[in-house]
C-alpha cells in the first residue's frame, strides 16, 4: 500500500479505523519527498525531525479517532504563509533570516483540524508571476514532464500534491495563483469568495484580490480542506462572518437541472486547440449528465488584465512598502536610512517584483492616480456587474482555466507581457470577488499535459461549483492518471 | 507697508484609549522600548489592522463638542512614505473622506470680545514609532507607533500669536474635558504643526506659506510664531521672495530654521486601505455619544460665574481642570458660601497639591469636609487665621476639621468676659500704643489686636476683639 498517493478522505477512514498511523502517513510523504523533490523542488524548507513530532502527537492524543477532520493529513503550505517557528521567505531573498513568530489563521484551522504541517513550497516571489520562475530558490519543475514550469504563483504547492509530495497543499489566488497551476499540474485547486478565509498572517500580495485555498487531488478533499479552512477571524476586518456549510453535502445531487454558463469572451482565438477541445468536451459531459447549457456574455472582459495589473501593483507597492531591513529580513547598511532602503530593496527583490511595485507606484502618484487606479477600481466594478447580470441567467461558469497547457522553463521569462496573459481567464475571478475551482478534464493531445476545466460561482456559491466539479470528476477518469516520475 | 498674518494649526492629539487603534497592544507611556508591540503594530509580514471602536467614538465626541459635521461614512486610506518610524512605510489615515467636518474653536480676544475659529476637518490616523539616535547607531522604540491620533486640522483663520495661543489652550481644555485625551504635552500627546504666512493687509491672495513643523509645547508655538512672523515681513520688506519651505522651532536659540525645501515635498499617493472596511457610524452610535457629552469649559465658565457668583478669574481656575471643577461643585453642594469655597480651592488646596505634588483625585480632603470648615468659620466657630492652621492639618492627616479642632482646643473665644481679660491685659502691657491711638494714630489699634490675639494663642474672635478694644480706648 502506497500511502503518500492517498486523498485526504481516504486516508481519514485508514486513520480512524486505526489501520495507519500519522506517523507511518507521514513518513511515507517524508520518504516521497526525498525520492523525488530533486527533479520536481517544489519545497523550500522542510523540517522532516518537526513534522513527525508532530504526527506522532496526534497519534498520541488519539485526534484521528476523535473525529478531527484532518488529523494526521501532512499538508504543504505556500511559503508566504506564517507559520509560527518556520521560516516565511515569500521566495524572496529581502525575507532572507525571517522566522514568523506567529501562526496565520488558517494555520491555526489546521492545527485544530490535526493536519501536520509538513513544509514550506516554492512560489513565484511574492505570488508574483504565473510560472515558479520567479523564485530566489531555484525554478520548480512540472512533475508531468519536467522541462515545463507547474505554473505558479503558487507552483510549489501544485506540484508537491501532483508528485504525491504532499497529500494536500496550501496555496494563494491573487489573479489564478491556485488555479492556474492546478490546471497545469492536473490536481484541483480552489478559489475561494473573498472573505470565505481570513487572510490574517498571509503575505499580502494585493490585498483585495488575495485568498487562500486548498490544492488537492480531488474535489471530495477540496471541499474537506475548504472547510477547515473557511471562517469568520476577527482578525482579518475584511472576512465574513458567514455560517461554514459542509460542502461535501451536496455532492448526491448531481447536475440535473443546473444551467451552465458559457460564456463568449472565454472561448476566443488563441487558446490552444487542445484546451479548447478538452473544455468543450467537458461541457458536453455535463450536458450528458443533464446540465443545460447557457450562452452567455461578459462584455467588460477585455479590459480585466489591464485593470489587475494596475491595482494589484497599487496595492503591491504600498504593501511590500515594509520590507525595508529596519525591523527583519535582509539589511544592506547604508549612511543614512534612505541609502539602507535602497540598497537593501535593491539587493533583495527581484526584476518582477521590482517591476510591479513601479508599475504600482505610478498608477497612485499624483497626476496619475485619476486616469490609472481610479478609472480602474471603475472598470473593475463594471466587471462585478457582468457576473451579476450572467449568475441571473446560470448557476455557475465554465471557462478554460488557462489559455494553455504548461510551457516550458524560460519560454516567456523574457515577455513579461506574455506571462501575464497567461493568467487571462482567472482574473476577473480575484476582481469581481466570487469563487471558481479548477479541475483537471482531460490531457493535450501530444504532449500529454494535463488541462484544466474552470468553474466559477457567485459570492459563496462554492457549494454549488463544488458539487458540479465533483459530477464531473466521477464522471470521467482523468483523476486517476498520475504522472510518472 | 502693514501685514497681516495668516495662521493656520494641524493639532495631533493622541487619544485616551486602552489599546492601540489597530491592535490591543497597551497604550501606557513610559514603558521600556519595545515591550507594547505586536506584529500588528511592528508592520510584520501578513498582519492586519483591526480598528480600535474606542478611538472612533472619542473622536467623534471630540467632533460633537467643537461643533463638528460627523460623516456618518468615512474610510481609511493609506498614506504612503518611508521613514525608519513607520513600521509598514504607509500610514493607515483618512484622505478624503474623514469623521468630522467643520466646526470650531471659541476663543477669548484681548478686548474680551470672541472670536470662532474654524475647523476644516478632524480625522484618525495612527501613531508612528518614536526614533533616538546614539553615537554611532540608531534605535526605534515601536511603543508609540499605532496609538490612535486624533488630527484637528483649522482653518486659516488665526492671526497672531496670541490667537494661536488661545486657541490651543481652548482646544486642549475642551479634549481634556470630554475625557478625549490627556493632552499631556510632556509625554507628547498634543503636537502642533503650524502653517503661517503673511500679505500685505488689503491683498487677496495668500503669501508663500511656511511650515513650522513638531511643536510640542503651546507657549513654543507663541514664541515660534513671534519670531516667524517678523521674520517673513523682514523679508517681504526687502523685496525677498519666502521660499515655500518646512522649518523647525529650535526652543534655545529662539529661531526657526530650514528642514527641507519644496523640492521635497512627499507625493503621498493615498489610496482607500485595503484591509479595512469603511467607518459607519449609525443613529444609535450617535445617540449613545451624545449621552458623554460633556459641559463645555466656556459653558461652564460662564454657569459658575452666574449660579456661585464666582469672579472670572475663579471660575477660569476652576473650569480649567474638569476634575477641580468637580470637586468644587461637590463642595459647594454642602456650603451656602460659593465664593469662599472657591477661594479656599483657588488658593489654599491647589497651594497644598503643588506643594505635595498630588492630583485633585489624590486629595486627602473630602468635599465636605471643606464646606464644613467654611462652615466653621463662618458660623464664627475658628477665625479664618485658624482655619488655614485647621486645614494643613486636615490635607496631612485627612481628618475632619471639627476633630481637628477639638483634638487642638482650637475653638473660637466668643466669651466677652474672657475676651475683655485679654483686652484688659493687652491695653496695660502697652501703655505707648494706647496713647499713640488717642493722639490721633488710629493704626496703633492693630498692633494692640494682634497682642490680644496673641496673647488668646488666636483664638479670640477678631471681630469681638475689634469691638471691645474701641470701646475700652474711646470708652471714659
Amino acid at each position: 500500500m502506497t500511502l503518500h498517493t492517498q486523498t485526504i478522505h481516504e486516508l481519514r477512514a485508514r486513520l480512524r479505523r486505526g489501520e495507519v498511523s500519522a506517523r507511518e502517513v507521514t513518513q511515507a510523504v517524508l520518504d516521497r519527498i526525498a525520492a523525488v523533490d530533486p527533479k520536481v523542488k517544489a519545497y523550500n524548507w522542510l523540517d522532516p525531525d518537526d513534522a513527525l513530532a508532530q504526527a506522532e502527537a496526534i497519534d498520541r492524543d488519539g485526534l484521528a479517532k476523535n473525529g478531527k477532520p484532518l488529523a494526521g493529513v501532512p499538508i504543504a503550505i505556500k511559503d508566504l504563509i506564517n507559520v509560527k517557528g518556520q521560516p516565511c521567505t515569500c521566495a524572496s531573498k529581502i525575507l532572507q533570516g525571517y522566522i514568523a513568530p506567529y501562526d496565520a489563521f488558517v494555520i491555526h484551522q489546521l492545527r485544530k483540524a490535526g493536519a501536520v504541517l509538513l513544509g514550506r513550497t516554492n512560489m513565484d516571489e511574492f505570488a508574483m508571476g504565473s510560472s515558479t520562475e520567479n523564485s530566489s530558490w531555484g525554478v520548480t519543475r512540472n512533475p508531468w514532464d519536467l522541462e515545463r514550469i507547474p505554473g505558479g504563483s503558487s507552483g510549489g504547492s501544485a506540484a508537491a500534491v501532483a508528485a504525491d509530495e504532499a497529500i494536500a497543499a496550501l496555496g494563494s489566488d491573487t489573479g489564478g495563483s491556485i488555479r492556474q497551476p492546478a490546471a497545469l499540474c492536473g490536481c484541483v485547486g480552489l478559489k475561494p469568495t473573498y472573505g470565505r478565509v481570513s487572510r490574517y498572517g498571509l503575505v499580502a500580495f494585493a490585498s483585495s484580490l488575495d485568498q487562500i485555498g486548498p490544492l488537492t487531488k480531488d474535489v471530495e478533499d477540496s471541499a474537506i480542506l475548504l472547510g477547515a479552512l473557511a471562517g469568520h477571524d476577527v482578525k482579518d476586518s475584511t472576512s465574513v462572518a458567514q455560517a461554514v456549510p459542509d460542502y461535501t453535502q451536496a455532492f448526491g445531487k448531481g447536475v440535473k437541472g443546473l444551467r451552465v454558463g458559457m460564456p463568449k469572451e472565454y472561448f476566443i482565438a488563441g487558446t490552444d486547440p487542445d484546451v479548447s477541445d478538452g473544455v468543450r468536451d467537458a461541457i458536453q459531459k455535463l450536458q450528458s449528465l443533464g446540465a443545460e447549457v447557457v450562452d452567455l456574455s461578459l462584455p467588460h472582459t477585455e479590459y480585466a488584465v489591464a485593470v489587475y495589473y494596475l491595482i494589484a501593483t497599487a496595492e503591491a507597492s504600498a504593501n511590500l512598502a515594509r520590507f525595508d531591513g529596519v525591523r527583519y529580513g535582509l539589511r544592506v547598511d547604508g549612511d543614512d536610512p534612505i541609502e539602507m532602503y535602497r540598497r537593501t530593496r535593491g539587493a533583495g527583490f527581484g526584476p518582477e517584483v521590482k517591476r510591479r511595485i513601479i508599475l504600482g507606484t505610478y498608477a497612485l502618484s499624483a497626476g496619475y492616480y485619476d486616469a490609472y487606479y481610479l478609472r480602474a477600481q471603475k472598470v473593475r466594478t463594471l466587471i462585478r456587474r457582468d457576473f451579476e447580470k450572467a449568475f441571473d441567467k446560470c448557476d455557475v461558469i465554465v471557462t478554460p482555466t488557462s489559455p494553455t497547457a504548461a510551457f516550458k522553463a524560460g519560454e516567456r521569462a523574457a515577455d513579461p507581457l506574455q506571462m501575464y496573459l497567461s493568467d487571462i481567464f482567472t482574473i476577473s475571478v480575484n476582481l469581481a470577488g466570487i469563487c471558481a475551482v479548477s479541475i483537471p478534464c482531460g490531457f493535450t493531445r501530444v504532449t500529454r499535459l494535463p488541462i484544466g476545466l474552470q468553474i466559477l460561482g457567485k459570492q459563496f456559491g462554492e457549494e454549488t461549483v463544488l458539487r458540479v466539479a465533483r459530477a464531473y470528476e466521477q464522471a470521467t477518469d482523468w483523476r486517476l492518471k498520475r504522472p510518472n516520475l | 507697508m502693514q501685514y497681516e498674518t495668516v495662521i493656520g494649526l494641524e493639532v495631533h492629539v493622541e487619544l485616551k484609549t486602552r489599546s492601540k487603534m489597530f491592535c490591543g497592544c497597551a497604550t501606557e507611556f513610559g514603558a521600556s522600548p519595545n515591550t507594547q508591540v505586536c506584529p500588528v503594530c511592528l508592520g510584520y509580514p501578513g498582519s492586519m489592522p483591526v480598528m480600535n471602536e474606542e478611538a472612533v467614538r472619542k473622536t467623534v465626541l471630540a467632533g460633537l463638542m467643537l461643533g463638528c459635521n460627523i460623516a456618518r461614512l468615512s474610510k481609511w486610506d493609506r498614506k504612503n512614505y518611508f521613514y525608519p518610524d513607520m513600521p509598514k512605510n504607509y500610514q493607515i489615515s483618512q484622505y478624503d473622506m474623514p469623521l468630522c467636518l467643520g466646526g470650531g474653536v471659541d476663543i477669548k480676544l484681548d478686548d474680551g470680545k470672541t472670536k470662532q475659529i474654524g475647523l476644516t476637518r478632524i480625522h484618525l490616523e495612527e501613531d508612528v514609532a518614536k526614533n533616538s539616535h546614539f553615537e554611532t547607531t540608531s534605535g526605534v522604540d515601536f511603543n508609540r507607533a499605532g496609538l490612535p491620533l486624533m488630527e484637528v486640522v483649522s482653518e486659516p483663520e488665526i492671526n497672531s500669536p496670541d490667537e494661536a495661543f488661545a486657541y490651543l489652550t481652548a482646544l486642549k481644555e475642551i479634549l481634556v474635558s470630554g475625557d478625549v485625551s490627556d493632552c499631556d504635552m510632556e509625554k507628547g500627546q498634543l503636537r502642533c504643526d503650524c502653517n503661517v504666512s503673511v500679505r500685505p493687509i488689503g491683498q487677496k491672495e495668500f503669501g508663500t506659506k511656511v511650515e513650522i513643523k513638531n511643536m510640542n509645547t503651546i507657549s513654543g508655538v507663541r514664541r515660534a510664531l513671534a519670531y516667524e512672523i517678523p521674520r517673513q515681513i523682514a523679508a517681504l520688506g526687502k523685496d525677498e521672495n519666502i521660499p515655500q519651505e518646512t522649518r523647525r522651532w529650535d526652543d534655545a536659540t529662539g529661531a526657526t530654521t530650514v528642514m527641507r525645501t519644496k523640492e521635497y515635498a512627499h507625493d503621498y499617493r493615498y489610496f482607500p486601505e485595503p484591509d479595512l472596511v469603511p467607518v459607519v457610524v449609525t443613529d444609535a452610535m450617535l445617540a449613545e455619544i451624545r449621552k458623554l457629552l460633556p459641559e463645555l469649559p466656556e459653558a461652564k465658565r460662564q454657569r459658575f460665574m452666574r449660579q456661585y457668583g464666582l469672579p472670572e478669574y475663579d471660575a477660569g481656575v476652576l473650569v480649567a481642570d474638569a476634575a477641580l471643577a468637580a470637586y468644587y461643585e461637590q463642595a459647594v453642594g454642602q456650603s451656602k458660601n460659593p465664593k469662599a469655597i472657591a477661594n479656599w480651592v483657588t488658593t489654599e488646596l491647589l497651594g497644598k497639591l503643588a506643594e505635595a505634588k498630588r492630583t485633585i483625585a489624590e486629595c486627602p480632603v473630602a468635599p465636605p469636609q471643606l464646606a464644613e470648615l467654611v462652615a466653621l468659620i463662618d458660623g464664627g466657630k475658628i477665625s479664618g487665621k485658624i482655619g488655614k492652621e485647621v486645614f494643613a492639618e486636615m490635607f496631612a492627616s485627612g481628618k475632619s476639621p471639627s476633630v481637628i479642632i477639638k483634638e487642638k482646643g482650637l475653638v473660637q473665644v466668643s466669651d466677652t468676659a474672657a475676651i475683655e481679660a485679654f483686652v484688659n491685659e493687652a491695653i496695660a502691657k502697652n501703655p505707648k500704643s494706647v496713647a499713640d491711638f488717642k493722639a490721633g494714630n488710629e493704626a496703633a489699634i492693630n498692633f494692640l489686636k494682634g497682642q490680644v490675639m496673641k496673647l488668646s494663642r488666636g483664638k479670640a474672635n477678631p471681630k469681638l476683639v475689634g469691638d471691645i478694644l474701641l470701646r475700652k480706648l474711646q470708652g471714659p
